[in-house]
């Protein structure tokens, strides 16, 4: 019967939401005031029924944020974002949502065809102002993730929204909020620690290996929370969990600024493996629209032999600023990080990682695939360090450029550091073009030219796409495919 | 059935094909042969539709189409294969991804559906067992790391599997030892057909000891110089090319 109920409270908070879309007249009192104060703090942490402490939390950041300068040593441009015209809480839509799939980008909707997905679907990702598909759909969804959980629940995994943590799980948020990205970190991370709107919590508990890959696609409350997205993943020891998120689908989002935090914490020879395929709108053929994705994302590794492994499939967004990193803290730990990032068009990437290695005998891996075609710039930014005590660290990194066509750039920058001398940092960096002649071989045998360069990229990336999930992984090739198309004459 | 009229071409404003006319009916096998510089890669980059390649004049017609007005895939789909003298590594790519891509390219472009997996399997099977390509070098990435001859063994197994309408073959017989050369020139010959036909591009005779052809051309500065049977393979492989190299001076 608590299944029953829950779903009955989830449609109705669905209705709620829906008259923030606009087709019953909005309630103004559910809005924050556009702008960013700290009131508007006030206002986001009282609207979630947040503790005093969170509330607190927030403040500091916010009072951290005002002192802070954005960042500007990454290699991408953009015009400067006034964060005082954002709404920070229920953003309204700048312009009436479309009524049918007839008022969607056309090119859109032929990527959501190309990706096998159902009509219902296309439209609650389009953003159709339907509020009968939507509830349907989200039915649907309720009673699969009510399965879903109720299999977590036996294996003692918590699995829910932020916001549902912080009502029901208050001790284990407060313990470890924060202790992987400050609240202090860096400008968006910060900014994010002040505003943030939910996200998702997990914890395993000791010795438990999570029985199914956890996937963002079962959370509900998905809705309007991707601006500031906040993330918290513990594993305990001894605990294993791997973690999807994102999804192929290009998603249709009002909100151009997204500053997302992700933490994970790994205890004593726990693992965590975190998979995410990010395929926001890079913007049109000119360049215009987009989104901004500032995102801090940070694993520490804190107990010995623990694991925690990052695999990114990027090819979304007009910008992405991303370096998952791990902390390596734990004797004998280990890090990775495996990479494929896809631009075309105008689009943006400044991507990497961090393996700081602190622990004795810890080891980090990075493999890094970054393919750059149209007029877009692709960079991969990482560091390597070894403290002084962290003897025996190890590390491996690898990081490939293709180039596709000759309006692109693809840049690498490599910091490593080592304060001890039995660290051992390897490092290898190569940048190659589709040759004349790869392409030339592929066409003879019948190939057309898109074809021959999804082949070729396809096989440029696999050694990283295989570290994917298999499903993850098939998808995966897929949207790489679709994200070239276009990039050759 | 492959004709060529008056054919001029250039890369970087360097001429090499000087007025080229050749006609290659089905069911026959032509040799070209030449001394090196003569143009003979040269014709057969043209014919496939290198991009590096300009046409200055001239017509390439198959079975009465123009293929100079065709994208090289296009003429692919059209029925003409390329035996590479050097076939290009592509990292990462699977050769039987690579040949299943290019199989269901073309069937796709004929109207059929792709192969399934068992069907496809039992056709490479096949074909590989008879040019003895083994099932591990199918599971590599498409050339890397394949020895001289397995490169030449690998295209006339596409070759086989794409069942062309003309085939060329460029110095197919270029690093390959004698061993390998006859079971490459009895994948070869497996394929000859009435329906079909070959351009064997090549500097020696020895080739043409186990591809036997039907048709000789000598092709010097750019133009057949002299056409004539098997027996012309045989003089040249005697006294050399210094007589046609000179005609044309």
């Amino acid at each position: 019967m608590a299944a029953v109920q829950e779903t009955v409270d989830r449609v109705r908070s669905i209705d709620v939401d829906a008259y923030k879309y606009g087709f019953v007249s909005p309630i103004e009192s559910d809005l924050a005031p556009k702008g960013l104060s700290e009131d508007t703090v006030r206002f986001i942490s009282e609207k979630k029924g947040e503790p005093e402490w969170l509330l607190e939390w927030r403040l500091e950041a916010f009072r951290r944020w005002r002192t802070m300068e954005e960042p500007t040593w990454a290699r991408v441009t953009y015009p400067p974002i006034d964060y005082q015209a954002i709404y920070y809480f229920a953003a309204p839509k700048s312009g009436p949502a479309p009524k049918s799939l007839d008022e969607i980008d056309p090119e859109l909707l032929r990527t959501y065809a190309k990706l096998g997905i159902p009509l219902i679907e296309q439209e609650i990702l389009a953003g159709v102002e339907r509020p009968r598909v939507a509830v349907d759909a989200v039915f649907d969804s309720v009673s699969i993730a009510t399965t879903f959980k109720a299999e977590l629940a036996k294996a003692g995994v918590i699995f829910c929204s932020f916001s549902e943590a912080v009502r029901n799980h208050p001790e284990l948020v407060r313990r470890y909020l924060g202790t992987v990205v400050p609240a202090t970190d860096n400008f968006y991370a910060t900014l994010n620690s002040a505003v943030f709107s939910d996200g998702s919590f997990v914890y395993v508990p000791p010795g438990v290996r999570c029985p199914m890959e956890l996937s963002t696609y079962f959370r509900i409350n998905e809705r309007n929370t991707g601006q500031f997205e906040r993330t918290l993943i513990i594993a305990d020891k001894g605990a294993y969990v791997s973690y999807l998120e994102g999804c192929t689908a290009p998603k249709r989002d009002e909100n151009q600024l997204h500053a997302a935090v992700v933490e994970l914490i790994t205890l004593d020879d726990a693992e965590i493996k975190y998979s995410t395929v990010q395929n926001w709108y890079p913007g049109d053929s000119q360049g215009r629209g987009g989104i901004y994705n500032f995102v801090t994302k940070r694993g520490d590794c804190r107990g010995a032999r623990s694991k925690i492994s990052w695999t990114q499939v990027e090819t979304g967004s007009a910008i992405t600023w991303k370096y998952p990193s791990c902390i390596l803290r734990g004797e004998a730990s280990r890090g990775e990080f495996y990479s494929i990032a896809i631009s075309n068009g105008h689009q943006q990437v400044d991507s990497g990682t961090k393996m700081i290695h602190l622990g004795r005998n810890t080891t980090s891996r990075i493999i890094s695939k970054g393919v750059a075609a149209g007029k877009s710039q692709n960079t991969y930014r990482g560091q390597v360090s070894a403290h002084r005590l962290a003897t025996g660290t190890r590390n491996f990194t690898n990081c490939d450029s293709l180039l596709i066509g000759h309006e692109c750039g693809a840049h690498t920058v490599p910091y490593i550091e080592a304060k001890n001398s039995s660290a051992v940092i390897e490092h290898e960096a190569t940048t190659s073009k589709v040759s004349e002649e790869q392409m030339f071989y592929c066409l003879q045998r019948g190939l057309s030219a898109e074809e021959a360069t999804a082949l070729i990229v396809n096989g440029f990336v696999r050694d990283v796409l295989q570290q994917l999930p298999m499903e993850f992984a098939v998808e995966a090739q897929k949207l790489i495919s679709i994200s070239l198309e276009g990039s050759v004459g | 059935m492959l004709e060529i009229k008056n054919l001029s071409a250039s890369i970087q404003d360097k001429p090499i094909l000087d007025g080229l006319s050749l006609c290659v009916h089905a069911g026959e096998v032509a040799a070209i042969m030449g001394p090196n510089g003569s143009g003979k890669s040269t014709l057969a980059y043209v014919i496939a539709g290198k991009p590096d390649y300009e046409v200055k004049s001239g017509e390439i017609f198959l079975d009465g189409e123009n293929l100079l007005e065709l994208e090289p895939n296009e003429r692919a789909l059209k029925g003409v294969f390329l035996a590479f003298q050097y076939p290009t590594e592509i990292p990462g790519v699977g050769a039987m991804t690579f040949l299943k891509a290019a199989l269901n390219a073309q069937r796709r472009a004929r109207g059929e559906s792709d192969l399934t997996t068992p069907d496809f399997m039992r056709r490479v099977r096949e074909a590989a067992h008879a040019l003895k390509v083994d099932q591990e070098m199918l599971r590599r990435p498409l050339n890397v790391g394949f020895s001289g001859g397995e490169k030449k063994r690998f295209e006339v197994l596409q070759m086989a599997l794409l069942a062309p309408r003309v085939g060329v073959l460029d110095e197919t017989d270029s690093g390959l030892d004698i061993d390998a050369l006859r079971i490459v020139a009895a994948g070869v010959n497996a394929l000859r057909d009435a329906n079909r036909a070959f351009l064997v591009i090549t500097h020696y005779q020895r080739l043409l000891d186990h591809i036997k052809p039907d048709v000789v051309h000598v092709m010097s500065k750019g133009r057949i110089v002299a056409t004539g049977g098997p027996e012309l393979a045989l003089e040249l492989e005697r006294n050399g090319y210094r007589d046609y190299a000179e005609e044309v001076v």
